[in-house]
C-alpha cells in the first residue's frame, strides 16, 4: 500500500504518532550500546516491529528481539511470533521462564490460581543482564493503567531493575536525556502516547496481520472473578466453575492464566475498531487478573522491574 | 475598525489560521495551584465527555464511598501513584488521553506545587493550548502569574483562563469581571496571541463540556468546545525554513552499491527532493537526491515526519549535524545566549560545566555570565543574579565544546531548545531556550 503523504495541509494524528515513535527508536539506537526490542507477539508489539521497519529499512534492526516466554502462552500467539520473526528476517532471542524455575532462581505458585506473570520480572531482569542490554523497548502505553499515566517515554532503572516513580527525569520537548550509569538500564515505551483505539486503527491501516486469538473464535472457557478464561487441559477449576464452549476474542495476549476473553462476533479488524471505539470498559481492567490483585497492583510490580 | 465588539472573555483577537496546518490532535496542559480544582477539572472533562470507562468509575465511586464521600470524588480518576492517594497530592506530570468525535486530546496534568516550575515546563514543552486554574475566590495569585509567564515562555500559542469554582461566589458575573481585569495587565504583558478566560464551575460541570444554566451571562464557548475548535497552530511550512537534524545514519552494502540513507525527524517546514541543501556546522551544500520512507519516496516531506534523506554528494555527514535550506540558515555559534529554567537543589552558578543536548548533537557546554534573574510577580529581570535556584529561571550565557546550528526559540521551538545534564549523576537539571547567538 502507499501512504506516501500528498503535499496536504492535513496531518493525521496517526502520521502523527508514527513519526514521535520512529524518532524515538531512532535516538535509542543512536544513544544506546546495546537495546532489545521486546516482542510477544501481541498487537502492540507487533505495530513496534512496523515502526522498526519504518525507521530502520532497508538496513536490518539494529537491535534484537527477546520474548519472555512463560511456557503458557496461546499457541495461537507463538506460532505468530516464529512466522512473524521470519518474514522479517530478524533475530529473536527467546527467555523461558521455566528455565528460571529449573535453575532455581524463582518458585513456581501452585494451586488453582497460579500463574507465571509475577515470576516474568525474573526472567525479564536475567535476559537483561545476560545480553548486557542497557535499553529495552516495549510497547506499554500510557492509557493501560493508571501508574502508566506518569511514566516516562524513557524510563530508568537502576541496577536491580527497579522503577521509582518519584525521581523520573522531565522529558522536555523531544530531548531525551539518555546517559545511564553502568549497570542501569532504561526502559523505552515508543507508544507511550498511543491509545487502543490508535493501535487497532494503524493495524488496519497498515494491513498488519496479527495472531487469530485476537478475532472472535470458540473455545472452551470457564467464569472466574467475572472473567473469561480459556482452559486448557490441566488447569485446575476451583468449586463450581464448569467449562463451556463460548465465542470470545482476546484484548490482550497475556499468558494464559492472568488474561481473560471478552464476548465478541468481531472478525475482522475494522469490526474490532468499531469495537474498540463503543467499549465502556478498558483494556487491562476488562481482560488482566494480574491487575486486578490490588488498588496498586501495576505500580508494584513496576517498582520490582516488570514490563 | 467597524464590526462586532469584542465579547469580555475573549480578550485577544482571533488567531488568523489561513495559512496554518491542522491536526486532529491537540496536546494541551493544565496547570493550577493546591485546590484550584484542577484533578475535579479533568475528572468532569473526562466524565461529561463519557470517557470514564464502567472499571474505572467503579473504582473511584468505591473509593469514594470507602472514604465516606457524598458523592463521587471525579478528582480520583486522575490520581495515579499510591503516595498521591495517601497524600492526596500529583506528585508527577500525568498524561491523560480522550477523544470526542471531533478530535483526540492528549492532557498533559501538571501539578501546581511540588516541583512546579520543572513540572510545569516540562508539560509545556509539547503543548499547544495551555489551561491555568483560578480559584474564583481568590482570584489572581502569584501562582497564576507564574503559570501564564511559563506558557508565554515556552511559548504555547494559546492560553485559556478557567475560572473555577463560580458556584461558590454564586456565579456572579462582576466577580469573574473582576478577576479578567485584574489579570488582563499581566498576560497581554505577556504578548501571548490567543487568550480566552471561561467562568467555570469543575465540581457542578457549568461550562466544562455542557453550558451553565447558572451563568446565562456568559455568552463564549465551553471549555470543550474550545478544545474541539482550537486551530493547532502548527506553522505552514512553506512560511518556516526547514531543519533536519540527522539522528541515525542508515547503511546498507550491497553488489549493486552502498545505501547511505540519513534518517530524522523534519524538526521544521519542507523538503524537496531534487532542492539544494546545506550540512551544518561544516557548511557543504549539496542536493536531496531522494526522500525515502518506508512507504515509497516522496517529492515534499513536512514536519514533524520522520524520514530518510539521500544526498547527490557523497559526503560523511553524521548524528549531530543538521541538513537546512540554504535560505535562512541557522546561527552556527559555540557561544549564545539562554533563558534557562533550573530544576535541582544545586544551584546554576557562572563557570559550572554540564552535558548539553540540543536537537540529535550531544557536547559540553560551559556557563559564561549569568545574565539575570526574572521575579514572575512583577516579570522584571533582576540583573547579574549570584546564582540560579532551584525553580528560578533567568538568562545565562553558554559556551559549547563544539559549534551548534541552532535558530532562536522564539522562531524555532525545535531547534532553539536544549536540555542541561549533569554528568555525575545524569540528572537532567535544566532545559533551555535560546534567546540570541553571541
Amino acid at each position: 500500500m502507499s501512504s506516501a503523504l500528498p503535499a496536504t495541509t492535513r496531518l493525521t494524528h496517526l502520521r502523527w504518532l508514527e513519526s514521535e515513535s520512529v524518532h524515538v527508536l531512532r535516538e535509542v539506537v543512536a544513544t544506546f550500546e546495546r537495546p532489545v526490542l521486546l516482542f510477544s507477539g501481541g498487537k502492540d508489539s507487533i505495530v513496534l516491529l512496523r515502526l522498526a521497519e519504518k525507521a530502520f529499512r532497508p538496513a536490518r534492526f539494529p537491535f534484537p528481539l527477546l520474548h519472555i516466554d512463560t511456557g503458557q502462552n496461546f499457541v495461537e500467539a507463538i506460532e505468530f511470533r516464529d512466522r512473524r520473526v521470519a518474514e522479517l528476517d530478524e533475530r529473536l532471542l527467546v527467555a523461558s521462564v521455566q528455565d528460571s524455575i529449573d535453575q532455581g532462581r524463582v518458585v513456581e505458585e501452585t494451586g488453582p490460581r497460579a500463574s507465571r506473570n509475577r515470576l516474568q520480572t525474573t526472567t525479564l531482569l536475567d535476559a537483561i543482564a545476560e545480553g548486557r542490554f542497557d535499553a529495552a523497548i516495549g510497547g506499554a502505553r500510557r492509557d493501560e493503567e493508571r501508574s502508566r499515566a506518569k511514566e516516562r517515554i524513557l524510563s530508568f532503572r537502576d541496577d536491580f531493575g527497579q522503577w521509582d516513580p518519584k525521581s523520573q527525569r522531565p522529558e522536555l520537548w523531544n530531548l531525551y536525556n539518555t546517559q545511564i550509569h553502568r549497570g542501569e538500564h532504561a526502559r523505552v515505551f515508543p507508544l507511550s502516547n498511543w491509545t487502543e483505539l490508535d493501535v487497532w486503527e494503524y493495524i488496519d491501516a497498515e494491513d498488519l496481520e496479527v495472531p487469530t486469538i485476537y478475532f472472535a473464535h470458540t473455545r472452551d472457557v470457564f467464569v472466574r472473578d467475572g472473567m473469561l478464561y480459556a482452559y486448557s487441559e490441566g488447569q485446575q477449576l476451583l468449586p463450581g466453575e464448569t467449562v463451556a464452549r463460548d465465542t470470545v476474542r482476546y484484548r490482550t495476549v497475556g499468558d494464559m492464566t492472568c488474561t481473560g476473553g471478552v464476548r465478541s462476533t468481531a472478525t475482522t479488524v475494522a469490526q474490532i475498531v468499531d469495537e474498540i471505539a463503543a467499549t465502556r470498559i478498558t483494556e487491562r481492567g476488562e481482560t488482566r487478573a494480574d491487575d486486578r490483585a490490588g488498588e496498586a497492583a501495576m505500580e508494584d510490580r513496576k517498582r520490582a522491574g516488570y514490563f | 475598525m467597524t464590526g462586532p465588539a469584542k465579547p469580555p472573555w475573549r480578550t485577544a483577537n482571533e488567531p488568523d489560521t489561513s495559512d496554518q496546518m491542522t491536526l486532529d490532535l491537540l496536546r494541551f496542559m493544565t496547570a493550577g495551584s493546591v485546590d484550584d480544582g484542577k484533578s475535579t477539572l479533568i475528572g468532569r472533562l473526562l466524565y461529561d465527555s463519557e470517557q470514564v470507562l464502567e472499571d474505572q468509575l467503579a473504582h473511584v465511586a468505591e473509593v469514594s464511598h470507602r472514604r465516606g464521600d457524598a458523592e463521587i470524588d471525579l478528582a480520583l480518576l486522575t490520581d495515579g501513584l499510591r503516595a498521591e492517594r495517601e497524600q492526596g497530592i500529583t506528585i508527577d506530570v500525568a498524561y491523560r488521553y480522550f477523544k470526542t468525535p471531533a478530535r483526540r486530546f492528549i492532557i498533559a496534568d501538571c501539578p501546581g506545587h511540588q516541583q512546579y516550575t520543572r513540572n510545569m515546563v516540562t508539560g509545556a514543552s509539547t503543548a499547544d493550548l495551555a489551561v491555568v486554574l483560578l480559584d474564583a475566590r481568590k482570584g489572581v495569585l502569584e501562582q497564576s502569574k507564574r503559570h501564564a509567564f511559563i506558557s508565554a515562555l515556552l511559548r504555547i500559542p494559546h492560553l485559556v483562563v478557567a475560572i473555577n469554582k463560580m458556584d461558590l461566589v454564586d456565579y456572579d458575573q462582576e466577580r469573574f469581571q473582576e478577576i479578567v481585569e485584574d489579570f488582563a495587565p499581566f498576560v497581554e504583558k505577556l504578548g501571548i496571541s490567543d487568550w480566552l478566560n471561561i467562568p467555570i464551575s469543575a465540581l457542578r460541570g457549568d461550562n466544562v463540556v455542557h453550558g451553565s444554566a447558572n451563568m446565562p451571562w456568559y455568552g463564549g464557548p465551553t471549555l470543550l468546545s474550545h478544545l474541539e475548535e482550537v486551530e493547532v497552530a502548527y506553522d505552514h511550512p512553506d512560511n518556516v525554513p526547514a531543519r533536519f537534524p540527522v539522528q541515525w545514519v542508515i547503511r546498507v552494502g550491497g553488489s549493486s552499491g552502498e545505501y547511505r540513507g540519513y534518517a530524522g525527524q523534519l524538526a521544521s517546514g519542507a523538503l524537496h527532493a531534487g532542492e539544494e541543501v546545506v550540512v551544518l556546522p561544516a557548511g557543504h551544500r549539496t542536493r536531496i537526491s531522494a526522500i525515502d520512507t518506508y512507504d515509497g519516496g516522496l517529492e515534499e516531506a513536512v514536519a514533524p515526519l520522520s524520514l530518510t534523506l539521500r544526498l547527490e554528494d557523497e559526503l560523511d555527514v553524521a548524528r549531530g549535524e543538521v541538513i537546512c535550506t540554504t535560505a535562512e540558515p541557522p546561527f552556527v555559534a559555540r557561544d549564545f545566549e539562554a533563558d534557562v529554567c533550573w530544576f535541582v537543589p544545586e544551584p546554576l552558578r557562572a563557570g559550572a560545566r554540564y552535558a548539553i543536548k540540543h536537537t540529535t548533537r550531544s557536547a559540553t557546554a560551559i556557563v559564561g555570565d549569568l545574565v539575570n534573574r526574572v521575579d514572575v510577580r512583577t516579570l522584571e529581570r533582576e540583573p547579574a543574579p549570584a546564582r540560579l535556584e532551584l525553580n528560578d529561571i533567568g538568562r545565562i550565557a553558554l559556551r559549547t565544546s563544539v559549534p551548534l546550528a541552532f535558530d532562536t526559540y522564539a522562531r524555532n521551538r525545535r531547534t532553539g531548545s536544549f536540555i542541561l545534564i549533569d554528568e555525575a549523576t545524569n540528572a537532567t537539571v535544566g532545559a533551555g531556550m535560546i534567546t540570541a547567538a553571541s
